[in-house]
């Protein structure tokens, strides 16, 4: 029987298995960050241990980070005293940390990829739930918490259940208005939070293969919200093309290496998954989530859902999200107004998102009343942005143009809704208070956001317009 | 700052305990009752006790208002709490548990536990106990005047205070973790370190980052 991708890499990283169902697994490369890390280091050095891989050990600031003037101190102390903490225990331990005021920070999922840190064929390990993100390179990554963070700092391995694996075939060219995001929102609206729950998804399928590698990083960074383990794509010629002279990837001899092994990453005619799904996103329109959880989604088209129209049982969670969400049910999507626009977060805040929400914005200008701001995922992507001209298309709109961090997608930082605002946002998650207490988040790709920016209520980009990427006038600046 | 929080760093060897028990009248307590989301943030195990079962203790200025079984008196250096059915359920957070052990808790006992926090439990040497709805109800009543002390013999599985010895069940591989007081570093360590070298030693060369020169 043939082998999929990911058991290929399990089997290739596996190096015990224990009667209770447990399995020992090496971990290539660990990204730690300034959030759940401080207790793991507390713990390796209450027992007098050390990191014993600091070479494959990297350590980023995002959660928590501002995303305004840099060069001014950080205000929150809890903030303050998480990124000192983290600079002090990666001084300590020997690993290098992309710091605040480093260029190369950014949100831990968009710089290993960007900086040839995630490869394709290892095994990621971080502490945060959306690392299935790489798994668009076809890595193995996954996400643990504290205690298995610490386990991985002291003996580079992890104890965890195989994941059951299931296969997700999307299908049909995405139609001018939808993008990947939408693509993985409509998988969500229909397998709901909980369809993936348990097993690592596999993407393939005619959409998949056509998708840029950033595409493939936003459908898999948001599985994790239908409930996935983890993701993987298969690893082609444009993944390995990425991965050319960045910073940290591997060059001359190693990337012959490299290469003989990545082209052998592919999933067997005949591999076996415990499920298997298909999608036709041919017809696809952009999707919209009105509710409190990413599976409360519908087409911008449509209507928000009445009370009791959903099925039966999941008529009293239809009632709550209405309320908290501040709506009757059955008003049109595209009449629903927002105060706060957010373009950024791991989902969609790489450079080609910058250019789709650049598309709607350019020549255009933010509504009367509309905050709206692009927060880059990475300090590199901003650099970048900036050097093709992006930032000034969306300062001449009328958007705030950030530095890079998680931002308003967890609202640990100062970025926080107030209480009732209304958000159209890029980010992954919709949950009750998760940008603020109070506030109220709408799902959406960069182009319908930077449409509802632009329209001061959610808006179709068709309707809007969308400029072709050359009509940008995007030229390198040096 | 530091002076007790490297025992449960690393745990100890749980075998014999002596303590007196600690009453908690409440069934369902989820994780976010026994430390509150808003306390996630801290970067030290250390000093977590303060803000155990946080809303049950303080009052909405923020005072310790002293009513909560383990603020009282009668209960002072109790190590073991006795709760109801359905302890530790909810969110997967591993505070719940550093937050009991700072507060000095070493065993619960109930009828029924939350999966995650049981297994977060024993990694952190913390024991759960689990015992018939009839004999956690009694436990808990006779607990109510601060005059328990428990015995809890891991070895023998056994827990007893003045009337008979009441047997427990617990899963081998948890029972043998607590006894030898190793974490899952230690265990891993002192098992698989010769898988983890011949990993490593078969690792090709560009498996490890190396910065470009600029
Ligand atoms: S951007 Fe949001 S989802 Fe992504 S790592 Fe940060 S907080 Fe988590």
């Amino acid at each position: 029987m043939g082998e999929s991708v990911f058991t290929k890499i399990w089997n290739r990283h596996l190096l015990a298995e224990r009667p209770d169902g447990q399995s020992l697994i090496y971990i290539d490369r660990h990204i730690t960050h300034e959030v759940t890390s401080p207790l793991a280091f507390e713990s390796l050095r209450a027992a007098g241990r050390r990191v014993r891989r600091a070479d494959l050990t990297f350590a980023t600031m995002d959660h928590n980070v501002p995303t305004g003037d840099r060069s001014a101190p950080v205000a929150d102390p809890m903030s303050a005293k998480q990124m000192d903490t983290l600079s002090a225990n990666a001084r300590q331990f020997g690993i290098l940390c992309f710091d605040y005021a480093s260029e190369l920070q950014g949100i831990s999922h968009v710089i290993g990829p960007e900086l040839g840190l995630t490869l394709p064929g290892i095994t990621v390990a971080c502490g945060d739930s959306h690392t299935s993100t790489h798994g668009a390179l076809g890595a193995l990554a996954l996400g643990i918490g504290t205690s298995e963070g610490e386990h991985v700092f002291a003996t580079q391995t992890l104890w965890i259940r195989r994941p059951k694996e299931m296969r997700i075939a999307l299908d049909g060219a995405l139609p001018n208005g939808a993008s990947a995001k939408d693509a993985v929102m409509r998988v969500i609206r229909s397998i709901g939070t909980g369809g993936a729950i348990g097993h690592a998804v596999e993407f393939g399928g005619s959409t998949v293969e056509a998708m840029t590698v950033e595409e493939r990083m936003t459908i898999a960074n948001m599985i994790i919200e239908g409930g996935a383990r983890t993701a993987i794509v298969e690893p082609d010629e444009k993944v390995f093309e990425s991965l050319k002279g960045t910073e940290f990837g591997p060059a001359g001899e190693d990337w012959d290496d490299a290469m003989d092994y990545w082209r052998t990453l592919k999933s067997d005619d005949g591999a076996a998954y415990d499920a298997s799904l298909s999608f036709d996103v041919g017809g696809l329109e952009p999707q919209v989530s009105w509710g409190t959880n990413p599976a409360m989604t519908v087409g911008v088209s449509e209507s928000v859902p009445r009370p009791g129209e959903v099925g039966q049982g999941e008529r009293d969670s239809t009632e709550r999200a209405l309320k908290y969400m501040g709506l009757d049910g059955g008003e049109a999507v595209t009449s629903i107004p927002i105060q706060r626009v957010f373009i950024g977060s791991c989902t969609n805040a790489r450079l080609s998102d910058l250019v789709d929400a650049a598309r709607v914005a350019k020549g255009r200008s933010v509504a009367k009343g509309v905050r709206a701001m692009v927060v880059p995922g990475s300090q590199m992507v901003k650099r970048e942005a900036e050097r093709l001209g992006l930032d000034r298309i969306f300062l001449e709109a009328g958007f705030e143009w950030r530095n890079s961090g998680c931002s308003l997608c967890i609202g640990m930082n100062e970025d926080k809704l107030d209480y009732g605002e209304r958000c159209a946002a890029t980010s992954n998650r919709n949950f009750e208070n998760r940008m603020g207490p109070g506030g109220r988040t709408h799902l959406m790709s960069p182009l319908t956001a930077a449409a509802s920016a632009v329209a001061g209520t959610i808006a179709d980009p068709r309707q809007v317009g969308i400029l072709d990427v050359e009509q940008l006038g995007m030229v390198r600046r040096a | 700052m530091s002076s007790n929080w490297g025992w449960f760093a690393v745990p100890r060897p749980f075998t014999l305990l002596e303590g007196k028990a600690a009453p908690l009248d409440s069934d369902d307590v989820d994780t976010d009752q026994i430390i509150p989301a808003q306390f996630l943030k801290v970067t030290e195990k250390a000093g977590l006790r303060r803000y155990l079962f946080y809303r049950w203790r303080y009052d909405e200025s923020g005072t310790l208002t002293g009513k909560f079984v383990l603020d009282r008196q009668e209960f002072a250096g109790s190590k073991v709490l006795v709760a109801g059915r359905n302890f530790g359920i909810g969110s997967s957070r591993e505070n719940a548990v550093w937050a009991l052990l700072d507060a000095g808790i070493c065993c619960v006992v109930a009828s029924s536990f939350g999966d995650i926090f049981y297994s977060n439990a024993s990694k952190n040497g913390l024991l759960c106990v689990k015992l018939l709805a009839d004999a956690v109800t009694s436990l808990r009543h006779r607990a109510k005047g601060g005059e328990l002390s428990l015995t809890v013999d891991l070895a023998s599985q056994t827990i007893s205070g003045g009337g008979d010895a009441v047997h427990f069940d617990i899963e081998r591989h948890i029972k043998e973790r607590l006894l030898s007081g190793a974490d899952d570093i230690g265990l891993t360590m002192g098992t698989y370190e010769g898988e983890i070298k011949r990993y490593e030693l078969g690792a090709p060369r560009y498996l490890v980052p190396r910065r470009r020169a600029s």
